[in-house]
């Protein structure tokens, strides 16, 4: 279990709009390519490389099936796991539903948290 | 030595730009109202006429990640790039370049240091909405130099809120002992209670609306005692999965010390509370009046 790895995809992925393009639209490969070439690079240096992080089966899978609730569950930084999704979700939502419908969608899938505590964001 | 002329504490709200100059008839129902409060709140900064704007605010994750993760930085820079891309997009904020002020950067930098704040420094910071969204606010004209600040209220474990109000007290300190004669505002935003990317974001008001009212109170009064006996990291969780903002409050009654505040409003959005909040120094509040 890596929270730091899966909170790197969202907060690399977010940030570069032709990579957020590509998990939107062929997550499994995306999320691949990201593991084998992407992920592994020190934030910020092209040369070198980390070979201590990597994703467990369940964090590959709810990276690839978009799935938000699935990654709060496992700890995912909220405003990573909200901002990315929000990136890649809320104009079609709006077109379909109006403002916000994508951030209220999110909402009540997570309804069952309500009143309890959240599984801790810290890495 | 720097005067410090007002001391400003708000909640900052990437989308005010966006909901008070989109077409009218688009606006959401709340933008007037919510523009005439941002237009008042603003000159109370306008009415201090400062010279250079201390600004606190905390990356979210724009620039700052989890590799490198520092509890407070200080921008030492001639200028500062502001809005990255996500925010572009998220929120409609355009770009921005700030002046710096270097010479005032590396002085509290120094200052802050010798008081026991081992910050952390940037000499390539860009800016994100905590600090652009009050130059909107209340200094859209972008015409002064800035002193940015960041805080960490974002990535656990925190520093404690005595922590962050023991912050404010250097910062004040830092400002008062500045060997100028400049003019200064210390400009801090954060948040009341907020939800973000849990079950209780974006619903017909903030997560914790009694919170709100009560964290307004303390500040009016000035009352950090309250604060400080009330307010934890577990509190604010339970208020919201990102009231930790209101870690920058804190640090902003700082700036100010323990005293009521001069003026203070809010406005209740769509899923939060905002507040606008401005502290004079009473010293020189009294030199007015004699």
């Amino acid at each position: 279990m890596s929270k730091y790895y899966v909170n790197k995809f969202l907060y690399q992925t977010d940030a570069n709009p032709e990579h957020l393009q590509r998990y939107a639209e062929d997550p499994k490969n995306f999320v691949a390519t990201w593991e084998q070439s992407i992920g592994p690079k020190l934030i910020g240096n092209d040369v070198e490389a980390s070979t201590v992080h990597g994703f467990t089966e369940e964090e590959r899978r709810a990276l690839v099936e978009h799935d938000f609730v699935a990654l709060f569950e496992m700890g995912a930084h909220f405003f990573l796991n909200l901002t990315i999704f929000i990136g890649i979700y809320d104009e079609p939502y709006m077109k379909e539903n109006g403002p916000l419908a994508f951030q209220r969608e999110f909402a009540q899938k997570l309804q069952g948290w309500t009143g309890r505590d959240y599984p801790s964001v810290e890495t | 030595m720097a005067e410090l002329v007002a001391t400003l504490a708000s909640t900052h709200h990437p989308f005010y730009l966006r909901a008070t100059t989109m077409p009218p008839e688009e606006q959401i129902p709340q933008a007037p109202e919510w523009k005439r409060k941002v237009e008042l709140y603003r000159e109370t900064l306008s009415a201090a006429k400062p010279d250079i704007l201390v600004m606190v605010g905390s990356d979210h994750f724009h620039q700052i990640f989890l590799d490198n993760c520092p509890q407070f930085l200080i921008g030492k820079a001639e200028r500062y790039d502001a809005t990255f891309y996500n925010e572009e997009r998220e929120f409609g904020i355009p770009k921005y370049v700030l002046e710096g002020d270097m010479d005032m950067s590396r002085y509290m930098h120094q200052h802050l240091m010798d008081q026991g704040f081992d910050f952390a420094f940037s000499n390539e910071l860009k800016i994100d909405h905590s600090i652009i969204c009050p130059i909107i606010t209340v200094r859209p004209d972008n015409d002064l130099p800035v002193v940015p600040i960041y805080t960490n209220i974002f990535a656990p474990p925190l520093p404690s809120p005595k922590r962050f109000y023991d912050l404010g007290r250097a910062i004040r300190k830092a400002i008062d002992d500045y060997p100028s004669d400049k003019r200064v505002a210390a400009i801090g935003t954060g948040h009341l209670s907020l939800e973000l990317g849990g079950p209780r974001q974006f619903m017909e008001t903030g997560p914790d609306p009694e919170f709100d009212r009560q964290a307004i109170e303390w500040l009016r009064a000035g009352d950090v005692e309250a604060i400080l006996a009330n307010v934890t990291h577990e509190t604010m969780a339970k208020s919201g999965n990102a009231t930790h903002g209101f870690l920058n409050f804190i640090l902003m009654l700082g700036v100010a010390g323990p005293e009521q505040a001069d003026y203070v409003d809010n406005l209740d959005l769509f899923h939060t509370m905002e507040a606008y909040i401005t502290w004079y120094p009473k010293a020189q509040a009294e030199e007015k009046a004699a």
